[in-house]
């Protein structure tokens, strides 16, 4: 699907990021191309979160460039990046339970009219359409999305990044906490985003997953990016011992010597 | 099917509206077969005269409990924007420029609030507790701890006017409730206020300036209780330092009475009104009954007590109360 000659949608350049002592990200380069799937795998600590919070604005890196179009940036907020383009469907959903579908579809971009009043049915209108696009069946948009589904929420908080009109959408495990019918459903959800021009980020712990599908997988060790790799031209085990570390070669070595050789 | 749906879901969200105003309605019911005198206007227009400052305080406290805040120190803002108002008339400023005066004195200590709250974090019970015998001391260091009486007429009408069969402090309040409906249910402060409450950390990632939006929910707060000091000292022609204490628990009885959650994200004006009127028609009617106050002190604390527990048990039920299968 990428193709070298294209300009990246995104390009992260040298990120680090410490926090006290720990090095959680340490010069870490990606570039992120519209209409791929973009899966980044990695052990708990890898660095996994830490690159997506600073790309979501939660975060501010030490060092680094985020790179958007001609501009590059060194930090962003969360309304800056969303302005960009960047949205994210957080594991936790960052959805207001308590309130109704489409008031969280809209949470912070809520149209106004005179000025003033929120205008609840064009928000209805716009959010029946997004849904109905993403084959997201929700029985009533005034239902406060804590009485749905997992599946249906994913869904109100995938909903919210598209209306956002992210150019790139980040995925925090969109399926860790759902039954088999419930993920396949996100997965479509995916491959149809991918197909409709998105540049599409997943981070997941899922390996048969990641293989089903994505086009590149960028692995993390340590803070590091250890590889990345054409999905198709790899096998399970490979990326298994990326995430590892090579058995070998001990743990002692550091995984920065990998990522050369690796690629 | 839908349409039963549909019912249940507006069942479901206006329950405790719902349940009130029957209770509300019961009552009246009950005290105008015990009393002749109960339905009269005369009474009823002393029922929505005492209901009207109530309603004014509770407007405010209702958005900032609706952020799962707290304003323990609007009963001494009632105060301090009293005697702010007292002490410039006497020194000469005119009627309108002390009362505008007055109002932003009691904005100032909301926006204090706020902006602890909001700023350095803070928890808003401590900050307000705080801020509640800060502003309680201004007020007695201003008067010197003595009530400043004696206003004009220009000043004392909006506490004891004639406006038709009504006076200012129910037109205010009347005012105040509609445009407080208005902002909750319509604009986007309403829709961040139940927000903050429900999901602070949502509206932040969502790149909302939620910090801005919750130190204006405070100033409001602060305002309304202020307008509520304009009402008692020109209803009493005198401004007393220790003027409105306990206002702050009969302002958030009535909030939780009237189905805002005390955690935030659900909340409604209308209940907020309701209840206040259901408060003024239970000490009107135990007046009435000849019922001594020491045991309506202890029927409204039980009928609160009641309200909680039920609507506590319901929520149990309800979303966005961590029972939720995700």
């Amino acid at each position: 699907m990428s193709n070298q000659s294209i300009k990246p949608t995104i390009e992260i350049a040298h990120l680090s990021k410490s926090f006290g002592n720990i090095e959680a990200l340490c010069d870490v380069s990606l570039e992120i191309y519209s209409g791929e799937i973009l899966a980044i795998v990695g052990d708990n600590g890898a660095g996994k979160s830490t690159l997506i919070k600073i790309l979501s604005g939660a975060l501010t890196a030490d060092q680094g460039q985020i790179i958007v179009g001609d501009k590059s940036y060194s930090s962003l907020s969360p309304g800056k990046a969303i302005g960009l383009g960047i949205s994210t469907v957080y594991q936790d959903l960052a959805l207001v339970d308590c309130r109704d579908v489409a008031s969280n579809i809209f949470l912070g971009w809520e149209p106004v009219y005179a000025g003033f009043f929120v205008d609840k049915r064009k928000m209805q209108k716009e959010a029946g359409k997004i849904l109905a696009d993403l084959q997201i069946n929700i029985p009533s948009l005034n239902t406060p999305v804590g009485l749905l589904s997992g599946g249906q929420r994913q869904g109100v908080a995938v909903a919210r990044a598209i209306l956002q009109g992210g150019k790139v959408i980040i995925f925090d495990e969109p399926t860790a906490a759902m039954g088999l019918q419930e993920s396949a459903k996100v997965i479509k959800l995916l491959l149809k985003l991918r197909e409709e021009g998105i540049a599409v980020i997943v981070i997941s712990h899922n390996l048969h997953q990641v293989f089903e599908i994505s086009d590149r997988i960028c692995v993390m060790r340590h803070g590091r990016v250890a590889a990345i790799c054409k999905t198709k031209e790899s096998l399970p085990s490979q990326i298994v011992e990326l995430i590892m570390g090579a058995p070998d070669k001990g743990a002692c070595v550091a995984a920065g010597v990998y990522s050369d050789e690796a690629i | 099917m839908k349409q039963f749906n549909r019912f249940l879901l507006i069942w479901d969200q206006k329950f405790s509206q719902i349940l009130l105003g029957l209770v509300l309605f019961t009552t009246v019911f009950l005290l105008s077969l015990a009393s002749p005198f109960f339905m009269t206007w005369d009474n009823w227009r002393n029922i929505l005269d005492q209901s009207a400052l109530q309603v004014i305080i509770a407007v405010g406290m209702t958005f900032v409990i609706c952020t799962g805040g707290i304003d323990l120190s609007v009963g001494s803002v009632t105060a301090l924007s009293g005697v702010c108002m007292a002490a410039a008339m006497h020194a000469g400023v005119s009627v309108e420029m002390a009362v505008f005066g007055g109002i932003v004195a009691g904005a100032f200590v909301g926006m204090s609030n706020g902006l602890l709250v909001s700023r350095l974090n803070l928890n808003p019970f401590i900050v307000t507790l705080g801020t509640m015998a800060v502003a309680r001391g201004v007020a007695l260091i201003i008067t010197k701890g003595i009530p400043i009486y004696g206003f004009s007429r220009e000043f004392t009408w909006w506490g004891n006017g004639h406006i038709g069969p009504l006076n200012p402090p129910m037109l205010t309040a009347v005012f105040i409730a509609l445009l407080g409906a208005l902002v909750l249910n319509k604009t986007k402060l309403g829709y961040y206020t139940l927000a903050l409450g429900g999901n602070e950390e949502a509206l932040r990632r969502s790149g909302v300036a939620y910090k801005l939006y919750k130190l204006i929910v405070y100033t409001i707060c602060g305002i309304t209780a202020a307008i509520g000091g304009l009402v008692v000292t020109a209803r009493l022609n005198t401004a007393e330092p220790l003027a409105g204490s306990m206002f702050e628990l009969d302002a958030i009885a009535a909030v939780v009475l009237g189905g805002t959650d005390m955690k935030g994200g659900r909340g409604s004006i209308t209940g907020t009104v309701t209840a206040c009127l259901l408060l003024g028609v239970l000490r009107n009617g135990l007046t009435i009954l000849s019922i001594p106050s020491y045991y309506q002190q202890l029927a409204i604390g039980v009928i609160i007590l009641v309200a909680i527990i039920i609507s506590e048990l319901r929520l149990k039920n309800a979303p966005g109360h961590g029972n939720i299968i995700h």
